[in-house]
């Protein structure tokens, strides 16, 4: 548990979070080389079954980021996506997974800083709360 | 179309326990467009119970498919080469749908996924409200395209009753007065008269009055 590094999957849209991760770099401001960034055209485009087999895969912890509430370049992709991370929350739940595991952030292309903090603040986040439990449950089992 | 949504974890994960490999079925049909049992849903379920399988330290095979229709035994038997080695069919269509696939599959045991609703509509997206009760003899030809059955409370054939308050049911505030809305509907169609003829009671031996119902088309019955 102290070694422990969480694999955090990050799905960003192409035209904010993504942008902002670019920004972050050009910005030279550090965040933890655990999120792993997969761009998407809009954030609306996640699906729910994206996010389950990120986690049934090995992820400890996955957030989709995307535009600012009224700022979606495909007008309702955020809300969207806001939907189906609160849906998959539950189902979570359901299974005795946290649902904390899975969140949604807004940024807008600009906001460097802000792609650092939250990439920072969710791998702390996640790494407080341990391995993703059908990883734990597996290890135990050998 | 037939509404259904999906049931409790805990209840689908009770079924599944004692299973190393299940088949997942899904059904392209109603419940594909009520986002209840169709090939999306298949998908995140089997991700769901393989998850929760593994939190528990089990494996759990889920073979994921999902037939054009359940409800038809030409698309039931397209599972035939697929059964295999698998322990239970859990289906995720329609009531109609898992008891298709208990009759076709005799030796397996078949679970469903899903709780069958009511046959209903879509309001908006993600919505659906309840249209239609099949009580075999149609009224809607004389209540301005309104069901008074499936959409009044009280299944009044002669109403509104006291309970209509500004359009609304007694009920709840989200359930629109059918007969208001009937009113409403024949007045626009100027054929407010109508209203004024009553309706006899209902003979329900054409609804479930009368027992499981069969429909027999002589020029297609083999």
């Amino acid at each position: 548990m102290e070694n422990f590094e969480p694999i955090i999957v990050a799905f960003c849209c192409h035209y904010c979070a993504y942008t902002a991760a670019d920004m972050a770099g050009s910005k030279r401001l550090s965040y933890p080389p655990n999120v792993k960034i997969i761009k998407a055209p809009c954030s609306g485009k996640i699906d729910a079954i994206h996010i389950m087999q990120a986690l049934q895969k090995g992820a400890d912890g996955v957030y989709v980021a995307g535009c600012l509430e009224g700022d979606c370049h495909f007008k309702s992709g955020n809300t969207r996506a806001a939907q189906r991370v609160s849906y998959i929350k539950k189902l979570l739940e359901e299974i005795g997974i946290e649902g904390e595991r899975v969140e949604m952030f807004t940024m807008s292309a600009g906001m460097g800083e802000r792609f650092a903090e939250v990439a920072t603040e969710f791998t702390e986040k996640i790494r407080k709360m341990g391995p993703n439990p059908i990883k734990r449950a597996a290890k135990a089992a050998c | 179309m037939i509404t259904a949504e999906r049931k409790p974890m805990e209840e689908i994960l009770e079924y599944v326990r004692p299973c190393q490999r299940i088949l997942l079925v899904g059904c392209n049909e109603c419940v594909t467009v009520c986002a209840a049992g169709g090939r999306k849903e298949v998908g995140l379920l089997s991700s769901a119970l393989q998850m929760a399988a593994m939190k528990e330290g089990r494996t759990l095979e889920v073979k994921e498919i999902t037939l054009e229709r359940q409800c038809d035994p030409e698309y039931v038997e397209e599972l035939a080469s697929q059964v295999g080695d698998a322990e239970a069919i859990v289906s995720m269509a329609c009531g109609c749908g898992v008891q298709e696939l208990a009759r076709r599959y005799k030796s397996m045991r078949v679970y469903p996924a899903v709780n069958t609703k009511f046959m209903g509509a879509s309001e908006r997206q993600g919505v659906w409200a309840e249209r239609c009760q099949g009580c075999g003899d149609c009224l809607l030809g004389i209540t301005g395209g309104v069901c008074p059955i499936a959409r009044c409370s009280k299944q009044l054939m002669n109403g509104p009753c006291g309970g209509s308050t500004k359009g609304k049911c007694e009920i709840s505030q989200d359930v629109d007065c059918a007969w208001q809305l009937i009113w409403d509907r024949l007045k626009a169609l100027g054929v407010e008269d109508r209203y004024e003829e009553n309706i006899p009671a209902k003979d329900w031996r054409t609804g479930r009055g009368g027992g499981p119902r069969k429909i027999i088309r002589e020029d297609l019955a083999q």
